[in-house]
């Protein structure tokens, strides 16, 4: 995680469309889900980048498009430095060697007539690779490692629980070592006793193998657990980035206060004294997006601009990234025990916009909302 | 919000001892064990748990839900001053809807996709009332206002695939409470939404349950949704309640292992973050083979606080640790105090 660490993915531009089509004897392309629009990423060697958004935002599009389980519409992808947007499929299969994905269903992911070692050993199969010592070994050591009994090597999915089954989904995934591991919603469907069992291992097999994740979750405390930067997505964009701290501690997107005061704090006196920001509606529709900014119509800030002139995504602080014409410069509502850091703090002439844009935001009286309980 | 002494149908609701099993090729499930919990008129009891703790079994135990061919159940249920397991089904059905009413995870599994919403509504209505179709319209109408559907005049001619999944949320909300039940069930009601919606839907059911005096069960994994709602908590593991309290108390000084253990396992947003959680280890028992003696001892770590190996042979009892507070576990009370101030102050102790 230094400055000069190795580069291996660089997105540039993203854009991923789905056609809708009419119905009838001849469909006709009528429109476009613009799932991802234009999203531009960078990871480095060892580095977790936290990709967050709700449903609709794009962001387990952009994982699948980054390894190519779906086709890019435009943009460019670089992994480790090679182009792979246009690859066609055949010349992708020694590319899948360095980058590798980890599940949301640990029922779904696995081949429930395989047994435990057929699913792992899978990709030592597919590359050609054979581990010194065997793949069965190999295999047998990464269950192990993963917290696995390797004498279940014979046993089927169905004997195991689900964060078992989560176990042997990370072991097929960092079974050859990949530079670039997505993880998508990996602990967002087990249990909370289990969630943090999963999280911790994923940390240490990064500390272990220096491995990179792509981390698509939208469980913002979650996220916050394991990246070392993370991405907010909505509708197809992303609308700011940030190093873990600073989005935490000193958000600048509107989208990003609220999405902070939205998750509950497990303590009933902090959480029933939050101030809290109560967004109206719900997430519009990647076939006709709004004007403009994609979050005005659900945002506290809109303003006439925000409706005709859609904002770039802009380094407002070193690495701190933001695509608002009117950004929030206050602390994150209700997360009183965090103070706001010195990162952002500093960076004065983007602090001085955005503390301008509070002091409008107070004038106008906006709607985020006290709620007294 | 214990035991009622004997007199369990002085409060709003009571339920007594329940246990429910089911048969299946591979054993005996024992879904719900020996579970007692009462609530008073329009408090929120959240029921807690992971996975297979029983806690949904329960409820649809309450609500008369479990199929009585399939399952052996035991216990009494009271709801106001009458009790539930021994009515016929006709006679549940008639509570069901106006008495009580239940929400899900999954809104779709109330709403029939071919019926317009407003007529599923209309047709709640008059199950339960005799009302003529104008009227139950104007009311249909009336309470998708105010489980907050924009333009209800005409939303209420939608079919459900026409609404965004907050929306149907909302409608089948508007459904549960539309004839006045007293008692409101929620299973998981915001576990299949985004967190900003969640929010607007955690803050609906607050606002009507105050409006109508509603008594709700909450049924959820998440902590922090208990800790923004709930008056009181009962925690439910391997189909058994661990312990029960009220909110403030189970935050504060959590006394059985488990819980302190589930609220070790949070990421919190509001504290400085450590660098690793802790989670509780090994996996949650399955409930055709529970252990012989406290159904967490597998995965406890403080088993070895209790003489004799007690925790693995014999079964705790539910018993009072404290005003309001029940707790099942081996280890003496003093003892698990100060168990829960430590690891209380280790994981505050990250703050900063």
């Amino acid at each position: 995680m230094t400055e000069d660490a190795r580069e291996i993915l660089r997105v540039t531009d993203l854009h991923t469309y789905f056609p809708v089509r009419s119905r009838g004897l001849i469909p006709r392309t009528v429109g476009q889900v613009k799932a991802v629009d234009g999203v531009d990423l960078t990871l480095n060697a060892g580095e977790t980048l936290g990709l967050v958004g709700e449903s609709g935002s794009g962001k387990t599009t952009t994982a699948r498009t980054i390894l190519r389980l779906i086709k890019p519409t435009s943009g460019r992808i670089e992994l480790d430095g090679q182009e792979i947007a246009t690859l066609s499929q055949q010349a992708l299969r020694p590319i899948r060697r360095k980058a590798q994905m980890i599940f949301q269903d640990p029922y779904n992911a696995l081949n429930p007539r395989h047994t435990v070692g057929t699913i792992i050993s899978a990709p030592f199969r597919i590359q050609g690779v054979v581990p010194p010592g065997g793949v069965k070994a190999a295999v047998q050591e990464l269950m192990e490692r993963v917290g696995l009994n390797p004498e279940h090597y014979n046993r089927y999915p169905n004997e195991f629980s689900g964060g078992q089954r989560q176990r042997i989904g990370v072991a097929r995934a960092v079974a050859l070592r990949p530079m670039l591991i997505v993880c998508d919603e990996p602990v967002s469907a087990l249990d909370v006793s289990i969630q943090a069992q999963i999280i911790n291992l994923l940390h240490d097999l990064q500390e272990e193998f220096g491995l990179t994740y792509l981390f698509v979750a939208h469980d913002l405390a979650v996220v916050r657990q394991i990246s070392h930067r993370v991405a907010v997505m909505y509708l197809g964009h992303i609308v700011e980035s940030a190093p873990r701290r600073v989005i935490y501690t000193a958000p600048l997107h509107p989208y990003t206060h609220s999405l902070l005061s939205a998750i509950p704090i497990p303590d009933p006196t902090i959480q029933r004294n939050r101030r809290r920001i109560m967004l109206q509606g719900d997430v519009p529709s990647p076939i006709d997006p709004p004007s403009g900014c994609v979050f005005r119509t659900r945002c506290f800030q809109a303003q006439e601009r925000c409706a005709v002139e859609v904002p770039p995504l802009t380094e407002i602080a070193p690495n701190h990234w933001v695509a608002c014409h009117f950004p929030v410069a206050e602390p994150p509502a209700g997360t009183g025990a965090i103070r706001v850091g010195s990162v952002v703090a500093d960076a004065s002439p983007a602090a001085e916009a955005a503390a301008a844009a509070a002091a409008a935001q107070e004038a106008a009286s906006v709607r985020d909302q006290q709620i007294p309980r | 919000m214990n035991q009622g002494n004997g007199s369990p149908d002085q409060r709003f609701l009571a339920i007594q001892d329940l246990s429910v099993a089911f048969s299946t090729e591979d054993g005996l499930v024992r879904a719900v064990d020996g579970v007692t919990v009462s609530i008073e008129r329009g408090q929120t009891l959240a029921i807690v748990g992971e996975s297979g703790s029983g806690k949904s079994v329960t409820a649809q135990a309450v609500m008369g839900l479990v199929d009585r061919q399939a399952a052996k159940m035991s216990g009494q249920i009271w709801l106001d001053g009458e009790e539930l397991l021994g009515l016929s089904p006709d006679e549940v059905q008639k509570l069901r809807g106006s008495q009580m009413a239940m929400i899900f995870q999954d809104p779709m599994s109330s709403l029939h996709p071919f019926y317009r919403i407003g007529d599923q509504i209309v047709e709640a209505i008059q199950a339960h009332r005799s009302v003529s179709n104008s009227a139950a319209r104007r009311e249909t109408i009336e309470m998708l206002k105010k489980v907050g559907i924009p333009a209800a005049e005409r939303r209420v001619d939608d079919y459900p695939h026409q609404l965004s999944g907050g929306m149907r949320q909302r409608v089948m909300i508007g459904m549960a409470l539309i004839n006045s039940p007293a008692l409101l069930i929620a299973d998981e009601p915001t576990t299949a939404l985004d967190v900003t919606v969640q929010a607007q839907i955690l803050e609906l059911i607050t606002t009507l349950k105050d409006e109508f005096g509603t008594t709700v069960i909450l049924i959820t994994h998440d902590l922090g949704i208990v800790a923004d709602v709930a008056d009181h908590v009962a925690v439910m593991y391997g189909g058994r309640l661990v312990e029960v309290a009220p909110t403030g108390v189970l935050y504060d000084q959590p006394q059985m292992p488990y819980t302190l253990g589930l609220l070790s396992s949070v990421p919190r947003m509001d504290r400085e973050r450590s660098m690793r959680l802790e989670p509780i280890p090994g996996n949650p028992p399955s409930p055709i083979t529970l252990p012989p003696g406290c159904v967490f001892q597998p995965r406890c770590t403080y088993t070895d606080r209790v003489p004799d190996g007690a925790c693995a042979t014999v079964r705790p009892e539910l018993l009072p640790a404290g005003p309001d507070h029940l707790v099942r576990c081996h280890i003496p009370t003093e003892e698990r105090r100060e168990i829960s101030q430590e690891v209380l102050r280790l994981l505050a102790g990250a703050e900063r």
